[in-house]
């Protein structure tokens, strides 16, 4: 066999293989939330979505979980949103680029791989035990917006990157000052940028369950929180509790709640690419 | 007493007739001299041109007027730069209100993502003012001295990205004559355009030099030739030759200036 065909078939080979590779993940998925489907769907109905706990697995709903889950997502929002972008900015735009920001980079992409239940920790300590909290919806948000404020800093700044330097030479040759430059160029200029990292992290920080459970939040909690203060589950450990119960009729809630929970993560993944390609465009036009 | 107050007075005389004065001017990046001392008056209402090879210095030089190598790492100013006979790098200047008396337009035109509206009022708006009469009579105003409002007047509210290359750069002239600037500095506004945009923004630099003082960097030795009246010849960070432009290009003192402007290097 000469060279050129040896190497046909080394390419042909990959290429195989490759597909194989990229099919094999794709597929398990599909299995998973084929099952799931099967299993959960039945049980969703309105009453399953407004209906309190209960031990009895017909009767059983996540009104409770889901509330905590949109409290948290909400509150998280709020805490890591002003922080993340606020940090992001200075660290682009304002920091000298010297030893010190370098340090603080590095260190924030390592924060972004910190394990998420280090955040737990963290959290019961300064804030349930510290801050006196206790497990309520405030401290799981703070723990959470912890959490995902590497992400939310990360990603804005990559956001802020990508606005064109001559969009930011034009603005000071004009007489602009640099919070002028930020304020009314590069945040409008990478609204959608910084948005969509927010949007994932979040979705990454409503399937969050480790940190939770380590501050405290309940399994079962007999009404939905209305204060911040209060008291609260989320859907995650929701569906972790299902899950270990030996009923079979807990085995389909589980199920019900995890389509749920992935059709609020596909949702606001969606919401974060429409914005992804609508900013992208714009910027290339 | 008197006499020495006399003497200054004239001394001040002197340098006001002079827009713009660069006194022994270096620059230095780190430890490269980009710029190895340069002295140059530049009158009022005149069109310099700045000419000379890649890297020869001539845009360092251009964004000294306007301070836009501050935020360049390494960047270190000797001697002095005037405006009106006052230093510009002196410790109490505001540079904000320093670049809203010198405007400048770059060599990729680079309109803000934004309307066309917002484009011309960004400036304006910065400054504070809200009156949106006001702010409308500017934006129609400056986008008619650079010909663009019969192109545009049914588009302020579309994004200036979407006009071509011609009509964002004579937009970004508009941008900078709407907070009435005295100088505009042009850093080769024409070389990423194609021949008939270029021509009426030369057309247009032939208007506005009546009522501004402009310094334009060029590549193109006719564009120099055409518009300016006088042009500066750079080379490795030295200023060769510096006279009127029909003497640079008719009647060089320099060899080097000839072979420069004849296209023998460069």
């Amino acid at each position: 066999m000469n060279n050129i065909k040896k190497n046909r078939l080394k390419d042909k080979a990959f290429q195989v293989w490759g597909i194989f590779c990229t099919f094999l993940g794709l597929v398990l998925l599909a299995i998973f939330i084929g099952a799931i489907l099967i299993d959960g769907l039945q049980r969703i109905d309105w009453d399953f979505i407004t209906n309190l706990p209960s031990r009895n697995a017909d009767r059983a709903g996540i009104y409770t979980a889901l509330t905590g889950s949109v409290w948290i997502l909400a509150l998280t929002t709020i805490i890591a949103l002003p922080l993340g972008i606020a940090a992001a900015i200075y660290l682009e735009e304002y920091a000298n680029k010297g030893r010190l920001s370098s340090i603080l980079e590095i260190n924030i992409s390592n924060l972004a791989g910190v394990p998420s239940i280090i955040y737990g920790l963290l959290g019961l300590e300064v804030f349930v035990r510290i801050l006196e909290m206790g497990a309520s919806v405030l401290a799981g948000s703070f723990t959470l917006a912890l959490l995902i404020l590497p992400i939310v800093i990360v990603s804005t700044r990559e956001a802020i990157k990508a606005v064109p330097k001559s969009v930011r030479d034009g603005s000071y040759a004009m007489g602009a000052s640099k919070w002028q430059t930020v304020s009314m160029q590069l945040l409008p200029a990478s609204f959608g940028g910084i948005l969509t990292g927010v949007i994932l992290s979040l979705s990454r920080a409503v399937g969050e369950t480790a940190p939770l459970i380590v501050i405290g939040a309940l399994a079962y909690v007999p009404f939905a929180p209305s204060s911040p203060m209060d008291e609260f589950s989320v859907l995650p450990i929701q569906i972790f509790n299902w899950i270990s119960r030996p009923q079979k009729g807990f085995e389909v809630n589980a199920a019900a709640a995890i389509i749920i929970l992935l059709l609020i993560t596909f949702i606001m993944n969606a919401i974060a690419v429409y914005f992804r390609n609508k900013w992208q465009k714009k910027l290339n036009n | 007493m008197v006499k020495k107050d006399k003497e200054k007075l004239i001394d001040k005389s002197i340098k006001r007739q002079h827009k713009l004065t660069a006194n022994g001017v270096r620059v230095f990046y780190d430890n490269f001299e980009a710029i190895r001392g340069i002295d140059m008056n530049i009158k009022a209402n005149k069109v310099t041109a700045f000419i000379g090879p890649s890297g020869c210095g001539k845009s360092t030089f251009l964004r000294l007027f306007n301070r836009m190598n501050d935020y360049i790492e390494g960047f270190r100013l000797e001697g002095e730069i005037l405006i009106d006979g006052e230093n510009i790098y002196k410790k109490k200047v505001n540079v904000e209100q320093l670049r809203k008396q010198v405007g400048m337009v770059f060599q990729k035109p680079n309109p803000f993502p934004k309307s066309i509206y917002e484009n011309v009022a960004y400036g304006l708006k910065i400054q504070g003012i809200k009156d949106k009469k006001f702010l409308m009579e500017k934006v129609v105003d400056s986008l008619k001295q650079v010909t663009l409002w019969e192109e545009v007047k049914n588009d302020l509210n579309k994004s200036a990205l979407a006009l071509s290359g011609g009509q964002q750069q004579r937009l970004c002239i508009a941008r900078t004559l709407a907070v009435e600037p005295s100088i505009i500095l042009m850093d080769e506004p024409t070389s990423a355009l194609d021949p008939l945009s270029t021509a009426k923004i030369e057309e247009l630099i032939f208007e506005l030099k009546n009522k501004y003082t402009i310094i334009i960097v060029t590549h193109n030795m006719q564009q120099a030739a055409r518009i300016s009246d006088r042009t500066a010849f750079f080379y490795m960070g030295d200023l060769i030759e510096y006279d009127s432009t029909k003497k640079i290009f008719t009647n060089p003192e320099k060899k080097q200036t000839e072979n420069y402007i004849t296209g023998r290097f460069g």
